[in-house]
């Protein structure tokens, strides 16, 4: 049974070895080496003293801002939802699940796409605005153009989660806590949410993590104007054709998201006690 | 069902398999494998040539010249025929990466005419042919300028405040800053490029936004009045929206060729000059000019195309401009990347 189980492990070794750290190792070997005219490979970290100029710096802050506010709205908007999903008993509950999800089964550059013909100067809402007598507004081409991208198109990512663990509450932990004279707020912030904190956190690290390394929303969105990391270290490969220095700069980004995901963790981790003890 | 199901993938994977080792097992000499940009050829013509010729075409399609280079270097796969840009081919003859064309085997070379011969990245004719060319210049809405634009100033001026489109590729607005403030178009010293990076700072606030090819269809719906454009791509849009006009401003710009070349790690040089020799051919020029809307080198070409062969955007009197081609830059690409991110970060925050 057990050399069995160990068996049916190896697929899984050989796409990780492959597709995982193969990978891996060819992005280290590439951010901290550096190619001279010459064309001689050496170890350097000429290419880390690069991106730490204040440019790249304050393109590296912005993707983290951008994110955090996306994950930040997408949770704001995101929890509700799935709270009242899971909670509600309507017979349309199906269908609403189905709305959320219908627009991932679309590509995600069409969705996007969308949205660009939708909020330009010429597009349908700003035509719409005009018809009433209102003046137009530049929806596109800036930040704010950006973060929403990130948010529409990482949303259900926060809503999934939750939603699923909000599903598992037993509702006679509410019932006792309602019999032992608990309020309504006393109820959700005692029980609901720390029992659907995993699904919060796993929520955040799902909308975080690709909204921090994204480049086609802030090149179609933000209308170049507004570059993120991604689009740099893009750049690097498809244009500059300097590969050490883009492995570099992923690297770097790596590095953050990887600590990232260790708080969130680790949170999760003291989470899971507390709620024990709590139980 | 289920059986049948199955029976027919196994079929397919068979067939597959079959026609992939055929293709392998076919001698070089049967086969031209062609190395070409994505959408850049009439979807017809590699047909004619098999037909014609009895070779068997392979075809793999590339986005970018970069691209294009690192899988040439990096892979064993032979390719017969490639479509470099101009820079690129430079670089190629520089670092010997390219074989002589044997021209006794590409007769119809001669229906190339001789404006586009001598040409200053390939200056003795010896390794490539041009395939197709063009110009930068700016597209324009007649109803939302003033006057006609006929400086690379009008991208500058104030009145069409985001109303503008750049180009986000970097090479093409620096080149343009550069044509404006009187350096060459291939300039890397130092000053002017300080100053063009100021030049486009100061810019950056009018921007609309910095497009690659979605700039196309704002152009058409008149999202802007401007945009920094391909002579291809106006040809196209002035076609949907006859609004629209093309300038190739007074002080200069670029003129870019699309080159056909052999690598010498070839297989099979008698196929890719059969090929090369095919593409010259003014019938199979003309129809992929009109397939992919760029400029013809071929005038005999242009005379088989009608309407489309005679439209003066994308065939102008080019004597009467000051036209420079793109020659590669080396390690100064990094510095040009460096100045661009900073003009596109210039704004916000």
């Amino acid at each position: 049974m057990k050399k069995s189980s160990k068996l049916l492990a190896i697929p899984l070794i050989i796409w990780l070895a492959v597709f995982v750290v193969v990978p891996f190792v060819i992005i280290i070997y590439y951010g901290v080496t550096v190619e001279n005219d010459a064309g001689v490979i050496s170890v350097s970290f000429e290419n880390l003293k690069r991106f730490a100029d204040p440019m790249y710096l304050k393109v590296f802050l912005r993707s983290i801002k951008i994110a955090l506010i996306s994950t930040m709205v997408c949770l704001l908007i995101g929890y509700p939802v799935a709270y009242i999903l899971s909670r509600s008993a309507s017979k349309y509950k199906g269908l609403i699940m189905l709305l959320i999800m219908m627009p991932m089964w679309m590509n995600f550059l069409l969705r996007t796409y969308s949205w660009m013909s939708l909020l330009e100067n010429s597009g349908i809402i700003n035509s719409i605005l005009q018809a009433l007598g209102l003046d137009k507004v530049q929806f596109l081409y800036n930040e704010g153009a950006v973060t929403f991208g990130t948010v529409y198109n990482f949303l259900p990512f926060m809503i999934m989660p939750i939603n699923t663990t909000l599903l598992k509450l037993d509702d006679s932990l509410l019932e006792a806590a309602y019999d032992l004279g608990a309020k309504p707020a006393q109820r959700f912030f005692r029980i609901t949410l720390p029992f659907s904190m995993p699904g919060v956190l796993s929520g955040i690290a799902m909308v975080f993590v690709p909204s921090v390394t994204t480049f086609v929303i802030s090149q179609l969105m933000g209308g170049g104007k507004v570059p993120l990391i991604g689009d740099i270290i893009e750049k690097q490969f498809r244009v500059v054709n300097d590969w050490h220095f883009g492995a570099t700069i992923s690297l770097v980004v790596m590095i953050v998201v990887l600590s990232f995901m260790f708080v969130i963790n680790r949170t999760d981790k003291q989470d899971a006690g507390e709620r024990s003890m709590i139980l | 069902m289920k059986r049948r199901f199955k029976v027919g993938w196994s079929l397919i994977l068979a067939a597959v398999m079959l026609f992939s080792v055929v293709a392998c097992s076919l001698p070089d000499d049967k086969v031209v494998r062609v190395y070409n940009w994505g959408d850049y050829i009439d979807p017809t013509v590699c047909d004619k040539f098999e037909e014609e010729t009895g070779y068997k075409v392979i075809y793999d399609m590339f986005d970018t010249n970069e691209d294009m280079y690192t899988k040439l270097v990096n892979s064993k796969t032979k390719y017969d025929v490639l479509f470099p840009s101009d820079y690129m081919t430079e670089r190629m003859i520089d670092e010997d990466m390219l074989a002589e064309i044997n021209f006794a085997n590409v007769p119809n070379y001669a229906n190339v005419d001789s404006t586009y011969k001598d040409l200053s990245y390939d200056p003795d004719n010896k390794y490539s042919i041009p395939y197709m060319w063009g110009t930068l210049g700016i597209l324009y809405n007649k109803t939302m300028v003033s006057e006609k634009p006929t400086s690379w100033n009008a991208l500058w001026d104030e009145q069409y405040s985001q109303s503008i489109f750049m180009l986000n590729s970097q090479r093409d607005a620096i080149g343009a800053t550069m044509m404006l403030l009187g350096y060459d178009l291939n300039c890397t010293d130092d000053d002017a490029i300080a100053q063009v990076k100021q030049k486009l700072v100061d810019q950056a606030p009018l921007v609309l936004a910095y497009l690659v090819d979605d700039y196309k269809d704002k152009m058409i719906a008149g999202e802007a009045a401007l945009a920094l454009a391909w002579q291809g791509d106006a040809v196209y849009c002035i076609d949907k929206n006859p609004d629209l006009d093309y300038v190739i401003p007074e002080e200069g710009s670029n003129i870019f060729y699309d080159t056909v070349c052999i690598p010498k790690s070839c297989g099979n040089k008698a196929g890719a000059e059969a090929f090369i020799n095919f593409l010259c051919r003014p019938d199979i020029a003309a129809l992929n000019a009109a397939y992919i809307g760029y400029s013809t080198p071929i005038s005999a070409a242009r005379e088989l195309m009608g309407e489309a062969g005679a439209n003066a955007i994308a065939y102008p009197d080019l004597s009467l401009y000051k036209l420079e081609i793109f020659s590669a830059l080396g390690d100064k690409n990094k510095i040009y990347d460096m100045v661009w991110t900073e003009i596109t970060t210039s704004v916000g925050i």
